[in-house]
Order: C-alpha cells, then sequence, then structure tokens
C-alpha cells in the first residue's frame, strides 16, 4: 500500500489529544457552519471564522500578508510553531486556511484528519472555554502564488487544455440543475461548469468517518479522470474552499507538483459576462 | 466534558438526502442536519431529548430545502 506523499501534513485525532496543548502547537477550528465552535471544541482550541478572519472583508481576496501576520501574532502563532486546523464538513474551510498558511510560508501545518467529526464521534473531551492566548510576533514570507489560480489562468486552461480543470462540486452543481449546495443561497447567474472540467466531488475523497481515503484509493479515484499529476491541476468549486480541500489532497496526500486553487470558483465564472459555459455532464 | 450518545442516520427531504447528527452534550441534546452531497451544513438545533433537536432541525432543512430551485439541464 502507498504511503501518503506528505504525511506530516496530516495529525491524528489521537496525536492532537496528546500534543494539542504542547507550548509549540496551536489547535485551531475552522468551521463553515461558525457557530460550531461555540458548542464545543477539541480543549484548548481557538476558532478562525472564515468570513471575518480568514478572508479580506472589503474587497473580495483571501487575506493579504500583513493582515495573515496579524492573525497569526493575534492567535499566538510564532513561525517555528505547529498549526493544526480542523473544522467541520470534514475539513473544508481547515483546508482552506491551511492553504492561505502555505501561501505565506508556514512551514508547519497540518490538518486534523477526520476533522471535528471524527473528534465528536470518538467521545472525545470538549470544551466551551476559549482559551487566553499571549499575542507573538510573526513575520510570514511573500505571498507564493503559485498555490492560486487567477481567472486568467483558468481561461487558458480551458481554451487550450494547458491544465486539467477539476470541479469539486456536487453532481447536481455541475451538470447546472442546481445554482448553490441544496438548502444555500443562490450566489451566480448561471449554472454549469468550465468547459473542459472533470466532476470529482470533493467528498469522494473521505472515508465515512471524515477521514482521508487511502493513497492507493485517492490515486484511483483521480487517475479514472486522467488527473495523474501529469500536467498542471486547477481545483475549483463555488468560493474556493471545497476545492481547497481537493488541492490539499492532490498536492499534500499525493504529491502533485503543480496544483493550484482557483478561489474564484464558479462565483466568478457564473458570474462573468460571456464566459463560456457547459451543462450537463462530463463530456 | 464529552460528547455522548452520537449519532448519524440519513434520510430524504423533499428529495434531497439529508445527513442528520445528534448527540448530548450535559443534559443539552444537539442536531444538525446537511445535505449529503455536497456536505453543507444546513442547520443546528438543540432540544431537550434527541427526538425534539432533530425534529426542529429537520423542519429548518425542509424550509431551506423547499427553497431550492432545480432547473432542467
Amino acid at each position: 500500500m502507498a504511503e501518503y506523499a506528505h504525511p506530516e501534513a496530516l495529525a491524528s485525532t489521537d496525536w492532537v489529544a496528546q500534543h494539542g496543548n504542547d507550548p509549540t502547537v496551536r489547535v485551531v477550528e475552522v468551521d463553515v457552519d461558525t457557530r460550531a465552535y461555540s458548542e464545543a471544541h477539541v480543549p484548548g482550541a481557538i476558532a478562525w471564522a472564515w468570513n471575518t478572519q480568514l478572508c479580506d472583508t472589503v474587497r473580495r481576496d483571501i487575506l493579504s500578508q500583513q493582515q495573515f501576520e496579524a492573525l497569526m501574532a493575534a492567535s499566538g502563532v510564532t513561525p517555528d510553531a505547529t498549526l493544526v486546523i480542523y473544522g467541520d464538513n470534514n475539513n473544508w474551510f481547515a483546508a482552506w486556511a491551511f492553504w492561505q498558511a502555505k501561501i505565506y510560508g508556514h512551514k508547519d501545518v497540518r490538518l486534523m484528519n477526520g476533522g471535528r467529526k471524527k473528534w465528536l464521534s470518538e467521545g472525545r473531551d470538549v470544551s466551551v472555554e476559549v482559551p487566553h492566548v499571549a499575542a507573538t510576533q510573526y513575520q510570514a514570507h511573500a505571498a507564493d502564488l503559485s498555490l492560486r489560480a487567477f481567472l486568467p489562468q483558468v481561461q487558458d486552461a480551458s481554451a487550450h487544455r494547458s491544465a486539467a480543470l477539476v470541479d469539486v462540486r456536487s453532481p447536481q452543481e455541475f451538470t447546472g440543475e442546481i445554482l448553490a449546495p441544496a438548502g444555500l443561497p443562490e450566489t451566480c447567474q448561471r449554472g454549469g461548469h468550465i468547459p473542459g472540467a472533470r466532476s470529482i466531488p470533493w467528498g469522494r475523497a473521505c472515508n465515512d468517518d471524515g477521514t482521508f481515503k487511502s493513497a492507493d484509493e485517492l490515486k484511483a479515484l483521480y487517475a479514472r479522470e486522467g488527473i495523474d499529476g501529469s500536467k498542471p491541476v486547477i481545483t475549483y468549486c463555488r468560493i474556493g474552499e471545497r476545492s481547497s480541500h481537493t488541492w490539499f489532497v492532490l498536492r499534500y496526500l499525493l504529491g502533485f507538483d503543480k496544483v493550484t486553487n482557483y478561489d474564484g470558483s464558479w462565483t466568478e465564472w457564473g458570474n462573468l459576462v460571456g464566459a463560456n459555459v457547459e451543462r450537463g455532464a462530463a463530456a | 466534558m464529552k460528547i455522548e450518545e452520537y449519532q448519524e442516520r440519513q434520510l430524504t427531504v423533499d428529495g434531497w438526502e439529508v445527513n442528520i447528527t445528534s448527540y448530548r452534550l450535559g443534559a443539552e441534546w444537539h442536531a444538525k442536519a446537511d445535505n449529503v452531497s455536497p456536505g453543507a451544513t444546513l442547520c443546528r438545533s438543540t432540544g431537550a431529548t434527541r427526538e425534539e433537536a432533530e425534529g426542529k432541525a429537520l423542519k429548518r432543512a425542509e424550509e431551506l430545502l423547499d427553497r431550492t430551485h432545480r432547473r432542467v439541464v
């Protein structure tokens, strides 16, 4: 059985239970549902809200380097700290936070394998206390934009097949049957997918307990759609968090070195005047 | 403090597969409804019993899913 390419990018729930309160470790919960943390969380964990603390709240963008440094400093994180991130929905926005931490060069970032779901289902200790953390000084690296795809790259990939496009949304979003995950607000004008994209929903990378599937299973999953690491890959979803999850799988578990996350995603493409859209199942 | 009696089950609401998670935390029951694909949380609720918490979550999930517009493709 093959090993993950970067097993050091994962922390098990056992490891977090043993090391979560070590002075060099900071555990952070990042949820889609930002109320989840206050209900109960891993003892000692702090929380980041994806919609206020992990994005620029004025223009649509990820954190600037300065904003990222301020968040790390306020969270008591030093550049050499082990940052363990977990969250609900099998780590959707935890992966989004991981992606930004890597963009700004934080060396030791890990996702807690299985996320919040696994921690709760295992009946482990939880807490409602918000820990006090002492602020630090934090100097980030300049943004590594090789991890991020912007619209022109995606347009080029779609037009010239210069990179494989992986749409990780649900099959119904991919075909255009629905414009947003069922029950959530519609945020685009058109449904469908970027021409040339392959549909590989993010959740297929996970086991029932929320952990990632084995390296062999993941390799087979993506290879079936022609994603084998031989050419660049661009992942996308609706706003970039589900695609961060798949970006993590491809880059850190399978070790593909040219994987970028298109955080503009369908909210950008599906609102773009004149953009080509495909509907129905993948060709 | 520990999560106790954690349980997940799937059911269909308005034609959509919904996952209901419920557990007890202290004296209070918590429930969460999410759509199975893609797995996004629809709502959370609490109650004095599992049935009450799940019932509230399902009612709210039904309201939200009812607003989802399916298009012909």
